[in-house]
């Protein structure tokens, strides 16, 4: 029995297990030393929770475009982030239009859905094309295929739209009913946050909602367990796959315009760290899991915000808040040292990877 | 027969090598930074045609770095290398502009030779300031560059542009070490400057704000860039040594948007003030999501020369009501005349700051051309490039745009060879509506 575990464990594991146990050990010091230094107040810490919270929001939303796509078609739709960006950066010009004319503070109710339902609207159109022009051609093909050309379609469609509105930033009108803030126990909260953690939230159930309980949900899951046997039960394998992408393509616009609350100026390049950041948390839940894919944002969005400040501060590393993305990365490492299939993720079976 | 191709083939390429070896004028190694400088006349009158030394024999080139020829149909190629697109293109497309006002403004020729004006993309960026160098190194007909824009560009196109043999003015580049006695980025003379330099924005920034404001605690932001790492240390150097007290000196990345952890940690030290001298976008995330941090939501915000531009009015919105920002300060009147001069050509305002800069540097480059050119009878043009570097900088009352200027002067620790600039810094404070200086931003301050 000894002897088996000895042979079973190699040289690789030892190291991997040594760095997955330097970085928690790094992360409990940091936060013991930043904890007991008293620098910031339980405020504080509780307002990062919440920008937290509202960016693994928009986080998750993204996330469900990769973790979809990936697990009915077993590829990394890299031009998700160009997905996400059409979205915002078409109904930016709506949106300022709407309340240049005042309607958008007369009616915050319809004109917020009227912005939000062309960003869905384009940000769908988008992914569908990008489905039918330039992955459906290449299905049976090598997986580094349509990979590349994932890749190629992402910077193909940036500059399509720097072309179309320019390479100049656009500053999003945020309606006046967003715009204040509320107090709690002298917690300063505002408005659009709570819009959007609220959006988020709601949206999120909504996804989980059609994939698990409709019949068009039922049918992306059967393609996803196997496309053949799925086509001889009488699925449109390839109206699911566009449903597919169509849906991932709502709930980037969707994404958009939540994000262009939290962070109101956009320009063509706007998607790419949102996009190579929820690529991250689809694969920190468990790609192709779409409870996963959720809990891996939420738990990005948080670290993202709370970590410079809790795991840095207190160990005197100079300016941490430029080292968020490097913090991000490492625990991705970190999980997937202790949980190389992500968090919720299951081992796949040998067919399906 | 493939033998035959392949010593042909082989052939070829050695007589490419040959001539590349030929057409670039490679200097030895170091270049001395202290060149001895020509007696070249000072070049006080702006737009008269200095007459171009007239020889009879066939011109022999004397010069330690070789010549330009200049056939009497060929045009004077002078490049620039600004940043025409992205992010921070309206501080490029604004010098580029101003050149091209001055092109016209002297007839569009030199010594009877048209110009040509064109160039390439810096990218405000160190890539984009290598990729624009290697292009235009390669190009033997350039006489000058007017570039960079950003200091980060211009410290790895120096290598290149100097071992090119061109001289290189900057109408923006403001990061102290371009010019600073044995720092390792000075390629004077290879390199002049006509914008300031930062140890003096800097010192502007922070007397105003512990003297006039009456602040004494500040925290600043920079963005990991050369320009803005040292901009906002001259600012904390300065503000201590008036006895103020330096809260934090945090650093964010350029295009992060996010910046709420950053800010809680500068809330922690409850400054008075935050300086960050950054671009756009990361500037216009700060100034919004200050407003949205507990304890710091009512501080003054001040950027530099950097977020002097419509776009941060466009991104920042509402919340940029009251921002200042520290930059070039000129004549009113001479600003006056030179928009009119812009809207007539391109429509509209000039889009940033830097244009009279671009305006002086395109003169200096003109009238230091007509002091060294030679002519042949039959019309060709020599210009020795040692000796153009010498002449840039032996500019003196040089009457421009942006105040009288002088290129190699020593007033420490503000101004050193290469450091042509005379205009002084002002304070200007943004309100929410039309970018249209100098009512928006206003010019506050300016010191005495």
């Amino acid at each position: 029995m000894l002897r088996t575990w000895r042979q079973r464990i190699t040289l690789t594991d030892i190291v991997v297990w040594a760095i997955g146990v330097a970085i928690g050990a790094v992360i409990i010091i940091g936060t013991i030393a930043t904890l007991r230094s008293g620098k910031y107040s339980a405020n504080t810490w509780l307002d990062l929770t919440i920008k937290g919270l509202a960016l693994g929001g928009v986080y998750a939303l993204i996330a469900m475009g990769y973790t979809l796509v990936y697990g009915i078609l077993r590829m990394i739709n890299f031009a998700h982030s160009e997905v996400f960006m059409s979205g915002p950066f078409t109904a930016v010009f709506l949106a300022n239009a709407l309340s240049r004319s005042g309607f958008m503070d007369r009616q915050p109710i319809i004109g917020m859905s009227m912005v939000l339902v062309l960003s869905m609207a384009v940000s769908m159109t988008i992914a569908v094309l990008l489905e039918r022009i330039a992955y459906r051609p290449l299905r049976n093909a090598p997986r580094l295929v349509p990979l590349i050309t994932a890749i190629g379609a992402s910077f193909f469609l940036q500059y399509v739209f720097r072309g179309l509105y320019g390479s100049g930033f656009q500053a999003y009108a945020i309606p006046k009913v967003l715009q204040g803030s509320i107090t709690i126990g002298g917690l300063r909260v505002f408005n659009t946050q709570i819009a959007v953690i609220l959006g988020a939230f709601a949206m999120m159930f909504a996804l989980y909602a059609i994939v698990q309980w409709t019949k068009t949900g039922k049918a992306m899951r059967a393609v996803s367990e196997d496309k053949e046997a799925a086509a001889l039960m009488g699925i449109d394998v390839d109206r699911i796959i566009s449903l597919t992408f169509a849906l991932g393509g709502i709930s980037a616009g969707a994404a958009g315009i939540l994000y262009a609350l939290l962070f109101p100026v956009v320009n063509f390049i706007m998607g790419f760290i949102p996009g190579l950041k929820a690529f991250t948390a689809a694969v920190l839940g468990g790609i192709g899991n779409v409870p996963g894919a959720f809990l891996g944002a939420m738990i990005l969005g948080l670290i993202e915000s709370i970590g410079p400040n809790l795991f840095l501060d207190g160990l005197g590393v100079p300016t941490p808040s430029q080292l968020k993305d490097a913090i991000a990365f490492t625990i991705l490492v970190f999980i997937l040292i202790f949980r190389p299939t992500g968090i919720l993720g299951e081992r796949m079976a040998q067919s399906k990877a | 027969m493939f033998k035959r191709t392949n010593a042909l083939l082989a052939l070829l390429v050695l007589a490419s090598l040959v001539l590349a070896a030929c057409g670039a004028p490679v200097t030895e190694a170091p270049v001395p930074t202290e060149a001895p400088m020509t007696e070249a006349p000072a070049t006080e009158v702006m737009g008269t045609e200095a007459p171009a030394t007239e020889v009879a024999g066939p011109f022999v080139c004397e010069d330690e770095i070789g010549c330009v020829d200049i056939a009497p149909d060929e045009p004077v190629h002078i490049a620039y290398a600004l940043v025409v697109s992205g992010a921070n293109e309206s501080l490029g497309v604004d010098s580029r502009n101003a050149i091209e006002i001055a092109i016209d403004d002297i007839g569009g020729q030199i010594l009877g030779h048209d110009v040509r004006f064109d160039g390439e993309d810096e990218g405000c960026s160190a890539e984009g300031g290598q990729a624009a160098a290697t292009k235009l190194a390669a190009d033997p007909t350039i006489v000058a560059v007017i570039g960079t824009n950003c200091s980060s560009a211009a410290r790895v196109a120096l290598p290149l542009i100097d071992q090119a043999g061109f001289v290189m003015i900057s109408s923006s580049n403001t990061a102290p070490d371009l010019t600073e006695p044995g720092s390792d980025n000075n390629f004077v003379p290879a390199y002049a400057r006509v914008a300031h330099n930062d140890n003096l924005q800097g010192r502007v920034a922070a007397e105003y704000v512990y003297n006039e404001l009456g602040l004494t605690t500040a925290a600043t932001i920079h963005d990991g860039s050369l320009y803005a790492d040292q901009l906002q240390q001259v600012f904390a150097a300065r503000f201590q040594e008036l006895g103020g007290t330096i809260t934090a000196q945090e650093a964010v990345s350029p295009d992060q948007t996010d910046m709420s952890s950053v800010l809680s940690s500068i809330a922690a030290g409850s400054p008075e003030f935050i300086y960050f001298p950054i671009f756009m976008p990361a500037g216009a995330f700060i100034i919004r999501q200050v407003k949205q941090t507990p304890g710091i939501e009512d501080v003054p915000l001040m950027g530099a020369d950097g977020l002097y531009s419509p776009d941060v009015i466009e991104g920042a919105a509402e919340d940029v009501e009251g921002f200042m920002v520290s930059s070039p300060a000129n004549a009113e009147t001479v600003e006056a005349e030179y928009a009119e001069k812009h809207q007539a050509k391109f429509g509209g305002p000039p889009p940033s700051t830097f244009h009279l800069h671009a305006y002086d540097s395109f003169m200096i480059i003109k009238n230091a051309i007509e002091a060294v050119a030679v002519e042949d009878a039959d019309g060709t043009l020599h210009i020795g490039r040692q000796a153009l570097r010498d002449a840039v900088h032996a500019t003196t009352n040089h009457e421009g745009l942006t105040g009288v200027l002088t290129c190699n002067e020593t007033v420490e620790p503000v101004k050193y060879p290469g450091d042509c600039a005379a205009a002084g810094i002002g304070i200007w404070e943004y309100h929410f509506g039309e970018f249209g200086p100098p009512t928006n931003p206003e010019l506050i301050w300016t010191p005495e």
